[in-house]
């Protein structure tokens, strides 16, 4: 199984049945695709609707958080900026699931722009892990060239300040909690020597450490 | 009653350096119309307060291109790479804001408000400079109110009064823009005699709509 399923597959089974999930571009919009059985949610695009679902029909007013054409599924509903961040901001959202720049051991996360390098702007994200009820980083552990992204404290302008819960990683699971970084779960034939050695930030390992169950 | 007039005539009301919001979402939604003959006229030093940039050939990064702009605010500018060289080489000023705060400041600008009071953007970058105020002990960012010259919107349908009808994920920004500016243009597809919209189905009381442009 390649890195992005097996990210994406673990990240679905932290949603409950009834969900009300916004997720972002590339492996966070996977998770969709791997949802336990008997569990339903729905989507928010911060565009403007809930419902988001396949594209049946391309229609120039309807696209999604990234201009992409979409779908709406029946019972979805429309409404203005202004009412989706209503949604968002005001804790409406049960989790959002985005990818990440750089996360550190306080929950920080940076994941909007690359001093002098890439700048595409925050877009809906710094309200979205402001206001949603869980935040989950989902993202490859390591960056190019082996860069460590899971650091002490991030480097890069942040996001926002002690936002996220859980990180989901192709090797393994942390929870963010407020004495820090919880190993609670190993990726199949990870060790935490690979964990160690990948990751920056301070961990403790929890008793309860377990091997990830993707089927 | 709003006025029904040519694109040509609604340039009368777009000068130089004028403050224009300009409604849509990655191009969806978007006065495509009214850009294009922004861009025929010329207008130039222009202010453009909208959610992103568009693309280089499709919605308000046509002004872009066409170097029109002299001042963008705007959530994201990722998709559009003519925006981001002309900001590094600063020919032209870019204000990134968080999507959610960019949507209150304009409805609290056509609310009369002063602002609005948000947690986002607190230990960011997007609070250098700005007054945050302690509410029952949680602290928020005071992001003041956002008005315009001219409000440049879309619409699907029109009756004659003005009232206006958006469909599915091109509504965004377009109903608060038209609160919060001098003049408001509103281009639609199609224009309907006064009694054939429903009161009920409404969604931007034709009020706040100035002129009306078929596009």
């Amino acid at each position: 199984m390649d890195n992005r399923t097996l990210i994406a597959k673990r990240v679905a089974q932290e949603f409950k049945d009834g969900d009300i999930v916004n997720l972002g571009i590339g492996i966070p919009t996977l998770a969709a695709n791997h949802l336990p059985s008997g569990v339903n949610i729905t989507l928010q695009s911060e565009n403007g609707f809930v419902g988001l679902g396949p594209v049946e029909e391309v229609d120039p007013d309807l696209t999604n958080a990234g201009g992409q054409p979409a779908g709406i599924l029946p019972g979805g509903a429309t409404f203005d900026s202004a009412t989706s961040f209503v949604i968002i901001r005001g804790g409406h959202v049960d989790a959002t699931v985005l990818g990440a720049l750089e996360v550190d051991q306080e929950g920080n996360l940076a994941n909007w722009m690359v001093p002098g390098k890439i700048v595409p702007g925050m877009g809906g994200a710094m309200d979205l892990v402001v206001g949603a009820k869980r935040v989950i980083v989902a993202m490859e552990h390591a960056g190019k060239g082996g860069a460590k992204k899971i650091l002490k404290k991030c480097a890069l302008p942040l996001t926002a300040v002690n936002v996220v819960d859980l990180i989901v990683t192709n090797l393994c699971v942390f929870e963010v909690t407020s004495k820090g970084l919880v190993l609670t779960e190993l990726a199949p034939g990870v060790t935490e020597a690979m964990v160690r050695e990948n990751t920056e930030a301070d961990y403790t390992v929890s008793a309860n450490c377990k091997e990830m169950q993707i089927s | 009653m709003a006025k029904v007039i040519s694109a040509d005539q609604a340039m009368d009301h777009i000068n130089d350096a004028a403050v224009v919001m300009i409604g849509g979402f990655l191009a969806c939604g978007t006065p495509e119309t009214l850009i294009d003959g922004m861009v025929q006229k010329g207008v130039k030093n222009l202010t453009v307060i909208a959610n992103d940039s568009g693309f280089p050939d499709k919605g308000i990064g046509k002004l872009v291109v066409a170097q029109q702009v002299k001042k963008l605010v705007a959530t994201h500018i990722g998709t559009n790479p003519e925006t981001g060289k002309q900001m590094n080489a600063k020919t032209m000023e870019v204000v990134l804001v968080p999507q959610g705060t960019l949507a209150e400041q304009i409805r609290a600008g056509g609310a009369g408000l002063g602002g609005v009071l948000t947690p986002t953007g607190i230990g960011t970058v997007v609070a250098e400079g700005k007054q945050t105020v302690v509410v029952d002990g949680k602290e928020f960012l005071l992001e003041k109110a956002v008005k315009a010259d001219v409000a440049l919107i879309k619409a699907y349908k029109a009756d004659e009064k003005g009232n206006l009808v958006f469909r599915k994920s091109a509504r965004n920004f377009n109903p608060m823009m038209a609160t919060a500016a001098e003049t408001v243009i509103a281009e639609v597809e199609t224009i309907v005699p006064v009694g054939q919209i429903d009161p009920d189905e409404v969604m931007l009381p034709g009020i706040f709509v100035d002129y009306l442009v078929k596009g």
